[in-house]
């Protein structure tokens, strides 16, 4: 599939929570239920094979669409830890090293690769964030990732707490730049 | 050094950057970029005030953010009680965080409330030169002010409130030069413009970049149409869109509740000029003409923003793509499956249900002033259920001062209060399955407007003059 939107990860009726959790049962929840609730047969999550599955193998524009988190949350409350695809929407993108899934982005050739793997029913990948490598039996795919999100996503970075390390930094640009004048019209903090 | 507009806002937000220098395959970190103004609803915000409270953190500079509730409001009468239970936990949650943060809300009871996108350039808070963030992928529009303006996800928006700032790594940037003058006024639109942007980038055109529009068609249109634009630039795949400013821009600020005052507005004018273009002999990484000249009106066919086709066009079929592209072929197959049209049919044959005029994209007053062009005298067919949905409250109540809702009402359509109602049906306005709507809004994809809806994305008056005659017509035969 190319194009998965985050409309279809997780549609709207779900966004009404108010918590970060259990937004598993309803990922690709109008793809894999039908209008009575019953899984549809066709839907490949519904393959038994594919029910435990921990990475998700996708093509063009990813996550695509709304910005919301949940999309990420559904996927990884549903058990997926990696996605690969030959592409990504740029939010989605953003939003997956916020809670630790890690999206691979590869060639149209090496997803056609796997695509073509998948059809032989015990291929095993196994995936290394630490040398960013996928390894086939034999065969080693590299992927490239930015070495802020690599380690944010091995060492789970307080990202807020890193930031407000650079208070004054942040304090003297406030009083320092002049569109900060800006803000005067919305009244005092 | 040769600069964009974007680079511009880019350097004059940029507090570090995070060297990784010693690895040269990876020479740009994310980069700390101060943000100037921050915007919330009642969707993307609970889970990141309730890990605030978590961390025991402040909201660093509250007057920066304000919130509003939008996406799951009911736009039945304000009077009525909230029924569904979950959505008005929601409601709640927002207008007690806000209450404890310090930060300013324009909910149900507000006469100020509206979509996000639409009261944040009413209310002033919209400038040129800022950034602007929001949980929402639609924070494109207030691009149309030469602001940077990009959405975001729930962390992001809780280290907004927390720090007053975001690591961002730097997009590139694309140029979408549209020439030509649009022929008749009216009749073709802004949404029609982007729409065929749109086309012909596709929906990952723009993944990675920040667009900035430019030529004589953007320069003659209006504020309100020229949000139309940079709104939906994400559905391009954009981080952002952007417009220069102008006198239209600096005309549109002038008495709006947050912006700068008198002198110190032209002040502020006498910077913006100077500073918030693109330097003439810049390179963008990518550049796009567009003609708009002869451009039709445009009206989407398939299940997502760039299946565009012209009114005057046939249902495409997907051997048309055979040759290009395998995936678009499948694609298309099952596009055509979903909406359930047959390669072949002439577009104005093609049949509606409903028609929805409203959304951030097309909800502002002189959407809803073109939209009423086709129908005063007029009568909604008998087979189609319209509704309008202004904006915001302010739009609603300026067009009730001119007479706007009774020309709708007259005409049959329902006239309601604001919010993004079937944009994305996260209240009870919604599709059932099978239906067909004529929809101003920004996403046709499967089930947004309701599980098994179909939609096709037009202007203002297409989708008016389709309420009429029961299917899509050509409106420039009208006008
Ligand atoms: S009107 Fe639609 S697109 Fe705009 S903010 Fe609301 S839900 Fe999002």
């Amino acid at each position: 599939m190319t194009n998965v939107d985050t409309d279809q990860i997780i549609p709207k009726q779900f966004l009404k929570l108010i918590q970060k959790t259990g937004y598993g049962g309803f990922l690709f929840y109008d793809w894999r239920f039908d209008r009575a609730g019953n899984p549809k047969k066709d839907f490949v999550l519904n393959e038994p094979k594919y029910r435990e599955r921990q990475v998700l193998l996708t093509r063009d524009n990813f996550g695509c669409g709304s910005s919301r988190e949940h999309a990420v949350w559904a996927l990884y409350d549903y058990g997926i830890r990696v996605v690969i695809a030959s592409s990504f929407a740029d939010i989605f993108y953003n939003n997956c090293f916020k809670k630790g899934l890690l999206p691979i982005h590869l060639s149209q050739d090496e997803i056609d690769y796997l695509f073509d793997l998948e059809k032989n029913d015990d291929a095993v990948i196994e995936i290394s964030l630490a040398n960013q490598t996928i390894s086939i039996s034999e065969k080693i795919i590299d992927f490239d990732i930015d070495l802020t999100r690599k380690k944010i996503l091995l060492e789970g970075i307080d990202e807020i707490g890193y930031t407000l390390s650079f208070s004054d930094q942040i304090l003297n640009y406030e009083k320092a730049f002049k569109v900060a004048d800006y803000n005067k019209f919305l009244g005092k903090n | 050094m040769q600069k964009t507009l974007f680079d511009k806002i880019w350097d004059s937000h940029l507090i570090k950057d995070i060297d990784q220098n010693e690895n040269a395959d990876y020479p740009s970190g994310p980069s700390l970029i101060y943000i100037d103004r921050h915007l919330i609803h009642e969707v993307t915000s609970p889970q990141a005030f309730a890990s605030l409270k978590q961390s025991g953190r402040k909201v660093r500079r509250p007057n920066l953010t304000i919130a509003t509730t939008d996406h799951n409001v009911s736009t039945e009468s304000r009077s009525l009680p909230i029924v569904d239970e979950v959505s008005k936990t929601q409601l709640e949650t927002l207008s007690r965080n806000c209450k404890e943060f310090g930060i300013t809300i324009y909910d149900i009871a507000s006469p100020d409330q509206g979509i996000v996108h639409v009261i944040g350039p009413e209310l002033g808070f919209t400038l040129p030169g800022t950034t602007i963030v929001c949980g929402d992928s639609h924070t494109s529009t207030h691009g149309a002010f030469g602001a940077l303006a990009f959405g975001i996800g729930t962390s992001e928006v809780e280290h907004v409130l927390a720090t007053q700032c975001l690591w961002l790594y730097k997009p590139k940037s694309f140029l979408i030069n549209i020439e030509g003058n649009l022929r008749k006024r009216h009749a073709i639109t802004s949404k029609d413009i982007i729409l065929n942007i749109i086309r012909k980038i596709g929906t990952d055109g723009g993944n990675g970049m920040v667009l900035e529009y430019r030529g004589v068609a953007i320069s003659g249109l209006s504020m309100e149409q020229r949000m139309t634009i940079c709104n939906m630039s994400i559905e391009g795949g954009a981080r952002a869109g952007l417009i220069a400013p102008d006198e239209t821009t600096f005309n549109y600020l002038r008495g709006r509740r947050y912006a700068p005052t008198d002198s110190e507005l032209d002040r502020m004018i006498e910077f913006w000029k100077s500073n918030l273009k693109s330097d003439e002999n810049v390179k963008f990484d990518r550049v796009q003409t567009i003609n708009v000249g002869e451009l039709a009106p445009q009206i989407s066919w398939g299940t997502n923003p760039s299946m565009v086709v012209d009114i005057t066009d046939s249902v495409p079929s997907p051997e048309q793509f055979a040759k290009s592209d395998e995936n678009k072929r499948k694609l298309a197959i099952r596009a055509l499956e979903y909406m359930d049209l047959e390669p072949g049919t002439p577009m104005t044959d093609v049949h509606v249900d409903r028609v929805f005029i409203g959304s951030c994209t097309n909800s502002r007053l002189e959407d809803l002033m073109e939209a009423s062009l086709v129908i005063k005298g007029r009568k909604v067919s008998t087979n189609v259920r319209a509704m309008v949905v202004p904006g915001s409250q302010k739009v609603k109540l300026q067009a009730e001062e001119i007479g706007l809702d009774q020309i709708f009402k007259d005409a049959g359509f329902e006239w309601r209060e604001s919010g993004c109602s079937m944009c994305l049906g996260m209240n009870p306005d919604i599709l059932l399955p099978g239906e067909r709507c004529a929809s101003t809004s920004n996403r046709n994809f499967e089930g947004r407007q309701g599980s098994g809806g179909r939609t096709h994305l037009v202007s203002p008056i297409m989708a008016a003059a389709c309420a009429i005659e029961g299917h899509f017509v050509d409106v420039r035969d009208w006008l």
